[in-house]
C-alpha cells in the first residue's frame, strides 16, 4: 500500500511534468516555429479569418445568425449573443450553441422571426442561414448562403448584381481535398474583397 | 459523394492502422520496442520497478487504484488552487469545490463530462493538468484491457504484468508519439497554440471589437481525440475552429478517435496467436458502428422539424441547427457517432438539436455499452465480457463447457463478466430515476418534453459509461449534478475495471484445454453474430422503455412541439 502510494506520488509529478508541461511547452514551440500565423489564432487586420463576427448593416454579408435576430446580445437582460468568442463589444460570453431541441416551439418562433427578417430584406434564406451553428461564431457560410444576400447587399451597396455575384466566386472555398466537409464561404473575406471592389474601397 | 469518398478513405486507413497499429502495440506491450528506452528507463529508475516485477492481479487492481485517486486529488488540488498558480493569463478564480471534484473524477475515469466552459473557467495551468490525464486515463485503459488478454494467453500464472511498466510503456510509445505528430497538423491546419493569453481585435469595417480566447489547444484536441478522452479547450469543443479549423482535421479527429480502438482487436488476435480471434472481434464492432453511422447520417440529412414548421420545408444540406457549415450534415453525424461510440463525447455540433432519430442514434450507441469500438482498452475488455457471455450462450446451445481461447470458462468468469456488463445499465437508470423524481434534478433540462427527459438521460448515460458527451442543453453546474455525476463516472469506470482485473487473474490459472471437435469456435460468422446478439439482447432489453420515454415518443409526436 505505502509503495503504491510512494510509486503513484511519483508517477503523478513525473506525468505532470513530461505530459502537462513539457507536452505543452514542446507544441507551443514547434507550432509557432512552423506556423506562427495559424498557432496565434490567424488574425488578420480585420479579426480572425476563424471567428464569426456579428455583421450589423445590410451593407455586409452576413454570417450565421448566431448574434441577430432572435440571438442577439441584449446587455440589459445579461445575454451575450453568439460570435462572441470571450468578449465581443465589451459582453463577456464564450462559445457554445443554443442547444434548442429539434421539436422546441422556441426554435419555431425564433426560426420564423428570423425568416422574417432575411424575406424584409428581399433574401430567400438557406437553411444555414436561419439556422445558428455549434460553436456561436462559425465564421463561414455555405455558397449558396451567400449568392442568397446579393438582393440585399446590392440595395444597400449599389454594387451591381454581377459584380457581387463575381466576388462571391471568387471567394468560395471547395471541400478539402475535393471531399472532406462542405465547400464554404469565409464571411470576413468575402466582406473584404466586398469592401476592396467598392467605388474609394477600403 | 463527398460522405462516401469520406467512409472509404477513413476504412482504408483504419485498416492500415488495424494492421500495423495493432501489430505495434502488441509488441510494445511485450517489451520488443526499444526506441524510447533512453526516457523509459529513468520512468521506471524513479518508480523502483522493472519490467521483471511482476504483479499478482489484486497487487495491479490496488496499484492501479490508489494512483488513480493521487490523480484524482493533484487535478482536484490544482483546479482549486489554479488563482494562486502561474499560467493564468485572464486571472481566474479557483473552480468552486463541486466543480472541481466532477471535473477531476470526470478526467481521471476517462469520461471528460464538462460541466464548465474552459475558456471561461479554467487557467492555462489547470488545462494542462487535464491534459496529463488525458494521457494517462487511457494508459490505465489499454493497461487493463492488455491485462485481461494476457489472463487468456498465459497458462498457470499467478502474475498479470506490472502496472507501472505497462501504463509507461503505453503513454511513452504509443500516445506521445501519435498525439504529438497529430498536434502539428492540427496547428498548420488553423489550430491554435499558445501560451500568449487572450486576443484582442477590432474590425474597421463593421465596428465591432472581439477579444478572442486562445491557449495551448491543437495539443489538446490530438491527444483529447487520440485518446477518446474528449475534453475540449473551449466550451464548445470540436465545433470551435481553433479546436477542429477544416474538414480535414475533422477527417483527422474520426481517424484519431477510432484508430487505438478498433486496432486493439488486431493487438488482441496477435497476443492470442491468431488473428482470426482479433477479426472476429473487430467484425462485431465494425458492423454495429457501420449500422448506426448509417442511419444516423440519413437522420440528420433530414430537415430539422422545428425549421420546417417555422415555412422552411427545405432544407438540401439537412439538419443545420447547431452545426458548423465547414462539416455540413452527414460529417457531423459521423463524428458523433464515433464520439459516442468510442466513448470520447467530444463534438462538432451541438447533438441537443440533432433529429430525435439522430440523437437516438447516439444516445442508444452508448447504451450498448461502449464496444464498438469503445474507447481506449474500456472497448476491448468490454467487448471481451460480451465475447464470455457469447460463448456462455453458446456452450448452453450445444450443451458443453463453454471455451473461449481454450480456457473454461465456469461459474466465476460468468459471473464477473455478467457484473461488469450490469454495472453500467443500473447505474444509469438508477440514477436517472433519481433525478427524474427530485426538484433539483427536474429543473436542469433546457428543452421541455420528451426532449427534457433525453437530456438527464443522455447525461447519466454518458457520465456511466465515461464518455463524456452532451445534450448539452442541461444545466449540469449544480450541487446535485456534479455530486451525482462524479459517482456514476467513478462506478462506471472502477466498478468494471476491477472485476475485468479480477476476470484476468483468474484466467491466467487455468490450464489450455486444446481445441477438439466438439469444441465452439470463436472466429467464425456465426460468433460474430451471437456477439452482436449479445450486446444488442442486453442494450434493447435494459433501455427500450427509457429510450421510449426519450427520443423514441420524440420521433413518434409528428406535428408536436413543446415549450
Amino acid at each position: 500500500m505505502l509503495l503504491h502510494l510512494r510509486r503513484s506520488l511519483v508517477l503523478a509529478v513525473a506525468c505532470f511534468v513530461v505530459f502537462g508541461l513539457l507536452y505543452a511547452l514542446a507544441g507551443t514551440g514547434v507550432a509557432q516555429a512552423l506556423f506562427p500565423s495559424q498557432a496565434n489564432g490567424s488574425i488578420g487586420a480585420n479579426g480572425s479569418t476563424l471567428i464569426g463576427q456579428n455583421w450589423t448593416s445590410t451593407r455586409w454579408f452576413h454570417g450565421r445568425p448566431d448574434d441577430f435576430g432572435p440571438y442577439a446580445a441584449d446587455p440589459k437582460k445579461g445575454i451575450s449573443g453568439g460570435d462572441n468568442p470571450l468578449v465581443a463589444n465589451g459582453i463577456p460570453g464564450e462559445s457554445g450553441a443554443t442547444n434548442l431541441g429539434p421539436r422546441s416551439r422556441t426554435l419555431v418562433a425564433d426560426t420564423r422571426q428570423l425568416i422574417r427578417w432575411w424575406h424584409q430584406h428581399g433574401v430567400n434564406p438557406t437553411s444555414d442561414l436561419v439556422t445558428t451553428s455549434a460553436s456561436g461564431y462559425d465564421p463561414d457560410i455555405s455558397p449558396a448562403s451567400a449568392y442568397a444576400q446579393i438582393p440585399m447587399v446590392a440595395k444597400s451597396t449599389g454594387v451591381t448584381a454581377s459584380t457581387l455575384r463575381r466576388i462571391i466566386a471568387a471567394q468560395v472555398r471547395p471541400a478539402e481535398l475535393g471531399f472532406l466537409g462542405s465547400p464554404t464561404v469565409n464571411v470576413l473575406q468575402l466582406n473584404e474583397a466586398l469592401a476592396r471592389a467598392e467605388p474609394g474601397g477600403r | 459523394m463527398g460522405f462516401f469518398w469520406t467512409i472509404v478513405t477513413l476504412v482504408v486507413a483504419l485498416a492500415l492502422a488495424w494492421r500495423f497499429l495493432g501489430s505495434y502495440m502488441a509488441a510494445v506491450f511485450d517489451g520488443r520496442v526499444r526506441w524510447m528506452a533512453w526516457a523509459e528507463r529513468p520512468f521506471y529508475r524513479l518508480l523502483g520497478t522493472s519490467p521483471d516485477a511482476e504483479q499478482s492481479w489484486k497487487r495491479y487492481a490496488g496499484a492501479l487504484l490508489v494512483f488513480s485517486v493521487v490523480s484524482l486529488l493533484f487535478t482536484y488540488l490544482v483546479l482549486r488552487l489554479q488563482g494562486s498558480l502561474p499560467l493564468n493569463p485572464q486571472h481566474l478564480p479557483g473552480v468552486a469545490p463541486g466543480l472541481a471534484w466532477n471535473t477531476s473524477v470526470s478526467f481521471v475515469t476517462n469520461t471528460n463530462w464538462q460541466n464548465y466552459g474552459g475558456e471561461t473557467t479554467l487557467s492555462y495551468l489547470s488545462q494542462m493538468t487535464l491534459v496529463v490525464q488525458q494521457f494517462v486515463s487511457p494508459a490505465v485503459g489499454i493497461a487493463v484491457a492488455i491485462v485481461l488478454v494476457r489472463g487468456f494467453t498465459r497458462r498457470d500464472a499467478s502474475t498479470v504484468g506490472n502496472f507501472w511498466v505497462d501504463v509507461t510503456r503505453c503513454l511513452l510509445y504509443i500516445l506521445l508519439p501519435i498525439a504529438f505528430v497529430a498536434g502539428i497538423v492540427y496547428v498548420g491546419q488553423g489550430g491554435v497554440q499558445t501560451l500568449a493569453g487572450p486576443a484582442h481585435i477590432r474590425d474597421a469595417l463593421n465596428g465591432v471589437t472581439q477579444t478572442i480566447a486562445r491557449g495551448p489547444i491543437a495539443f489538446m484536441e490530438s491527444i483529447k481525440q487520440l485518446g477518446t478522452n474528449g475534453g475540449g479547450f473551449l466550451n464548445a469543443n470540436a465545433a470551435t475552429p481553433f479546436e477542429n479549423p477544416t474538414g480535414l482535421t475533422n477527417w483527422l479527429s474520426i481517424f484519431l478517435l477510432l484508430c487505438i480502438p478498433f486496432s486493439l482487436t488486431y493487438t488482441f488476435g496477435k497476443m492470442a496467436g491468431s488473428r482470426r480471434q482479433g477479426a472476429a472481434l473487430l467484425a462485431a464492432m465494425a458492423i454495429i458502428f457501420g449500422v448506426w453511422v448509417g442511419f444516423t447520417s440519413v437522420a440528420e440529412h433530414q430537415p430539422n422539424p422545428a425549421v420546417a414548421a417555422a415555412g422552411l420545408p427545405s432544407q438540401p444540406t439537412g439538419n443545420m441547427v447547431g452545426k458548423e457549415v465547414r462539416f455540413g450534415d452527414t460529417s457531423s453525424a459521423l463524428f458523433g457517432v464515433a464520439s459516442t461510440q468510442t466513448s470520447t463525447g467530444s463534438a462538432n455540433a451541438a447533438y441537443d438539436s440533432f433529429t430525435p432519430l439522430g440523437g437516438f442514434g447516439l444516445l442508444s450507441g452508448m447504451m450498448l455499452g461502449e464496444e464498438t469500438p469503445g474507447g481506449t482498452g474500456s472497448g476491448l475488455y468490454t467487448i471481451l465480457l460480451f465475447a464470455i457471455v457469447a460463448v456462455f450462450i453458446g456452450g448452453l446451445m450445444i450443451g458443453r463447457t463453454p471455451e473461449y481461447l481454450g480456457k473454461k470458462i465456469q461459474a466465476r468468469e460468468v459471473k464477473l463478466a455478467g457484473l461488469g456488463i450490469l454495472v453500467m445499465p443500473i447505474v444509469v437508470l438508477v440514477l436517472t430515476g433519481i433525478a427524474v423524481s427530485v426538484h433539483a434534478g427536474r429543473v436542469a433540462p433546457l428543452n421541455a418534453g420528451p426532449h427534457g427527459f433525453s437530456e438527464i438521460l443522455y447525461a447519466f448515460t454518458s457520465q456511466a459509461n465515461n464518455n463524456g458527451s452532451a445534450f448539452a442543453g442541461l444545466s449540469g453546474n449544480t450541487a446535485f449534478y456534479n455530486v451525482l455525476g462524479g459517482l456514476a463516472m467513478l462506478f462506471g469506470r472502477f466498478a468494471v475495471i476491477v472485476p475485468v482485473l479480477a476476470l484476468a487473474g483468474a484466467l491466467g490459472t487455468k490450464e489450455v484445454v486444446p481445441a477438439g471437435l466438439g469444441t465452439f469456435r470463436t472466429d467464425n460468422p456465426m460468433f460474430v453474430g451471437l456477439v452482436i446478439g449479445s450486446i444488442l439482447l442486453v442494450g434493447a432489453l435494459t433501455f427500450f422503455p427509457a429510450l421510449s420515454l426519450g427520443p423514441i415518443v420524440e420521433q413518434l409526436s409528428h406535428g408536436r412541439f413543446f415549450g
